[in-house]
């Protein structure tokens, strides 16, 4: 009789029968490994939650009271005899690989990760395994992505621009991760940077947790329009086209994400300007961690994963495609309505759960484009 | 090419006219006048012609990519524009090229008598020093796939800007055909028109529709209530055939289409009644299939459109003819100026005195009094084959374009059925990577017979839904297609319904597209495809 896997693919999530744990689960179950904060990987329910500690305070503001472990990268955790330990991911502040390891024989699952250092995030380390699960969100040779000096230089320009032209600068990305990479790359002598609500709290969570961010400005309903039509605006995507957003006319409006390196998508959007700013390796980004591991075998869990799987057999990698929940499409979550995004500038409690209620929408905005 | 592909960039970059427009300008006063008249004619949808077959083109390009061919194809679906994939997929190179558009349309151009290998050769080198975006351009005109998202009316305000000439006067002047190789910025700018041109068209003068939406019909109380007073208006029937502006200059005749193509030859039967006509006169109307002295629906006359060599054959089944209605020229004078009853009386006389007049038409005035009246004929349309009621301002003039006001057309309600969505493809431009086209079926006793493709009607958050089924109800893939399991169910709306030997169902559709979707209805309560026969009515 074959061996058991180590980690095997249910319809809850990745499972791990030996140490009794999933990791990244999407139904409740006992005890969740989790990989970052993102809503399409921390689920709420789960009876017992590990996680980095950078995530710590974004959890328990997302999901509320729960029985929450963090540990610090490299630090190991035994559970029934299985080793878990956590290596940084770079997709955002706290995101992490989580490697499980069982007499000498080892799995990665990647959650989403990037290769490129982006400064805040602490940088993508590749880690030796048999058997690697990794995501392929922009597994396509199309998606190459330009470094970020490049991007922000962009930015900060185009910023510049609008200043000039007595327009204000809206910039839109998703509140954990995006915002605040962006935050940290904006040029600061431009002017000030003001925030929603829900970048806010997010904000006010990683700060909570010790991390230095720039100085931002919450924008509520006393925020002087003349001030903050001035600065720079940071929404996230939910806000796109609400009134929330028109009382800062006239606006350019950017956004950023890798979708915006296909023209289409771009239009799609209806955005003023397109920056190919991804938080997800591109499609070199993605083989060359893949080939870092050295693995035995690979396992594709979103993005393109059909193709992408194809191409890595074809050159000499053993690919699977197999069927999850992660990166799931923005459209189909819950669109809160305008009041509650008005409200979220508030933040009471009643307000808190209008959050949550964004949250989970808002955070696919890139993990939750095309699927293939 | 810099300049050229950094316009193509700032254009992309802003979703506002007025920014466009100040971006269009910059463009004309930064390069040579060259430059300019070939950017014009890109915009205007005059593309060079195609000197390397696109297979060709892709070949090379997924050798210069050093992909597998599959992947090519699959990344092609994700992007939905060919010139953007190959763009996308080529090396990054450290190389670059000052030529302007002007010296690299004469480049293609000069490839006309080059052999294969000479072609690839010049390919392979140009890629090599251009950047991402100057080839996204490039291989734009090279596979003549030229399409931009600018209107060409934002083109003329820029140059009406520039010029302090009037728009109408602008678009006028590059109306028909004209090179950019031999018709000059100065000619098109001056003061005069100067331009010798014996075959320009006119602007067509295009009605606004009555009924915006499918859904909300619009009564004739209401539409009384918008238009006034009965009497100020001409009523003709809409006519469904191929819009024209047939010209008789100096002795010579020109058909053209609405789509601004040359079409003299494609309607032979109508030479010899344009061959009478006195010189300088300009004629706009519609060119239709007759039998018997009766319209024909449009699926005749369009088995004759895409034909390159007309045979007796066609000839014969399915003869045209004009209905005229309106003179935009008589005796060499542009009268678009005078008011609509003055140029009805100008054609009624021109066609009164015509020896053809089984082929030179009049449209018939509809008698009416009050709209209530108009509205109950207006139900006749479909027995009339139109598509529904043309209104005029009788104190109108001819004017350029689409304009609201005086020119309205009052279509029929289209006829509809139920149908279950079974196959869906990806779409293309800003609906790339996402599940746009689709194939419906109705109910053959207890299976699904496809009948129609459809790809518009939806708004961006229900394709977003409908996208987000296909992909977690996939039951196959074939290439781009996917077959997806029957459930959901929309209204098809069509204007017209025809036999057809070429499809499955045995039925041919006029203009399908998806009215709303049906999430009130079960697939079992799709109609049939009895209840499409019985729309055939004979």
């Amino acid at each position: 009789m074959a061996k058991k896997p180590l980690l095997e693919f249910t319809d809850r999530g990745i499972y791990c029968a030996r140490g009794k744990f999933y990791i990244d689960p999407w139904q409740p179950v006992d005890d969740a490994v989790i990989t970052h904060a993102h809503a399409d990987h921390a689920y709420p329910g789960n009876k017992h939650y590990l996680a980095h500690h950078l995530s710590k305070e974004v959890l328990l503001y997302r999901l509320g009271e729960i029985q929450l472990q963090t540990v610090e990268y490299g630090e190991t955790v035994m559970k029934n005899g299985v080793v878990i330990s956590l290596y940084p991911a770079g997709h955002v502040i706290g995101s992490a690989q989580i490697r499980v390891e069982y007499q000498g024989e080892v799995w990665v699952v990647s959650g989403d990760y990037k290769v490129e250092d982006d400064g805040i995030s602490t940088p993508f380390e590749p880690v030796k395994c048999h058997h690697f699960i990794s995501e392929c969100t922009f597994g396509m040779p199309v998606y190459t992505w330009k470094p970020q000096v490049q991007i922000f230089e962009d930015i900060n320009n185009w910023w510049r621009t609008n200043l000039h032209n007595g327009m204000a600068t809206v910039l839109v990305g998703y509140s954990l991760g995006k915002a605040q990479r962006i935050l940290q790359n904006l040029d600061l002598f431009n002017g000030k940077v003001y925030t929603h609500g829900v970048i806010e709290n997010t904000n006010d969570a990683l700060r909570r947790n010790g991390v230095l961010l720039n100085p931002t400005e919450r924008i509520t309903p006393d925020s002087i329009k003349e001030e903050v039509r001035k600065g720079i605006i940071l929404a996230p995507p939910s806000s796109v086209g609400t009134t929330w957003m028109r009382k800062f006319q006239p606006y350019s409006f950017g956004y950023c994400s890798g979708w915006m390196a296909i023209r289409g998508a771009k239009r799609r959007r209806a955005a003023d300007r397109g920056f190919v700013l991804s938080d997800h390796a591109d499609w070199n980004g993605l083989i060359s961690a893949i080939d870092a591991t050295g693995c035995e075998s690979v396992y594709l869990t979103h993005g393109y994963t059909a193709s992408f799987s194809r191409y890595l057999n074809e050159i000499g990698f053993d690919a699977h495609e197999v069927h999850t929940l992660y990166g799931d499409d923005e459209e189909a979550s819950p669109q809160p309505s305008s009041e509650e995004r008005e409200q979220t500038s508030e933040g009471d409690e009643k307000q808190k759960n209008a959050d949550q209620v964004l949250s989970l929408g808002e955070d696919l905005g890139e993990a939750g484009g095309p699927v293939s | 090419m810099k300049a050229f592909a950094q316009l193509f960039l700032s254009l992309d970059e802003t979703n506002k006219t007025n920014e466009k427009v100040r971006v269009l300008k910059d463009y004309f006063n930064s390069v040579p006048d060259t430059d300019k008249m070939h950017m014009l004619a890109l915009f205007t949808g005059r593309k060079p012609k195609r000197q390397i077959n696109s297979t060709l083109v892709r070949n090379w390009a997924i050798e210069a990519s050093n992909i597998p061919a599959w992947l090519f194809e699959e990344s092609y679906h994700v992007v939905g524009d060919l010139a953007e994939t190959m763009a996308l997929l080529m090396p990054k190179t450290t190389n670059s090229s000052n030529k302007t558009l002007t010296e690299w349309i004469a480049e293609i151009n000069g490839l006309n008598n080059k052999t294969e290998t000479e072609k690839k050769l010049w390919l392979l080198d140009s890629w090599d020093m251009l950047d991402s975006q100057e080839r996204f351009v490039f291989n734009k005109l090279l596979t003549g796939s030229f399409r931009v998202g600018v209107s060409q009316n934002l083109v003329i305000k820029a140059l009406a800007d520039i010029s302090g000439l009037e728009a109408t006067v602008l678009t006028h002047r590059i109306m028909g055909s004209w090179m950019p190789e031999t018709f000059s910025y100065t000619q098109l700018m001056g003061e005069q028109d100067i331009a010798e041109n014996r075959s320009r068209p006119y602007p067509f003068f295009l009605a606004y529709p009555i009924q915006e939406t499918s859904e909300k019909q619009k009564t004739p109380q209401e539409v009384g209530a918008a238009l006034g007073d009965a009497a100020d208006w001409q009523a003709e029937w809409k006519w469904d055939g191929i819009r024209a502006q047939m010209i008789k200059r100096d002795g010579e005749i020109f058909i053209w289409s609405r789509g601004e193509d040359l079409a003299t030859e494609k309607f032979p039967e109508l030479h010899p009644f344009l061959n009478a006509l006195p010189d300088g006169t300009v004629i706009d109307g519609e060119i239709l299939s007759f039998q018997n002295g009766l319209p024909m629906p449009f699926n005749v006359l369009q088995t004759r459109i895409g034909r390159k060599n007309l045979s007796k054959k066609i000839l014969e089944e399915s003869p045209v003819a004009v209905i005229s209605y309106d003179c935009l020229e008589y005796a060499g004078e542009d009268i678009r100026y005078k008011t609509q009853t003055e140029r009805r009386a100008v054609l009624e006389q021109l066609q009164a005195a015509t020896p053809y007049p089984e082929v030179f038409r009049i449209s018939a005035l509809i008698k009416f009094d009050t709209w209530d009246e108009l509205g109950t004929i207006r139900e006749q349309a479909r027995a009339m084959i139109a598509e529904g009621i043309m209104l005029k301002r009788k104190s109108a003039a001819y004017q350029v374009g689409r304009r609201r006001g005086d020119w309205w057309k009052w279509k029929i309600d289209p006829l509809s059925v139920d149908a279950v969505m079974i196959y869906a493809q990806k779409g293309h431009g800003r609906r790339a990577d996402l599940y746009t086209d689709y194939t419906f079926a109705v109910w053959d006793g207890d299976k699904l017979v496809p009948f129609a493709k459809a790809y518009s009607g939806l708004t961006d958050a229900e394709i977003g839904k409908v996208d987000y089924f296909i992909k977690r109800n996939t039951i196959e893939k074939f290439g781009p297609v996917r077959t997806v399991k029957p459930e959901l169910v929309f209204e098809i709306g069509f204007e017209g319904i025809n036999r057809s030997t070429r499809h499955k169902s045995g039925i041919a559709l006029r203009f399908p597209r998806i009215l709303r979707w049906r999430h009130d209805k079960p697939k079992e309560e799709a109609d049939t495809l009895e209840s499409l026969r019985a729309l055939l009515g004979d």
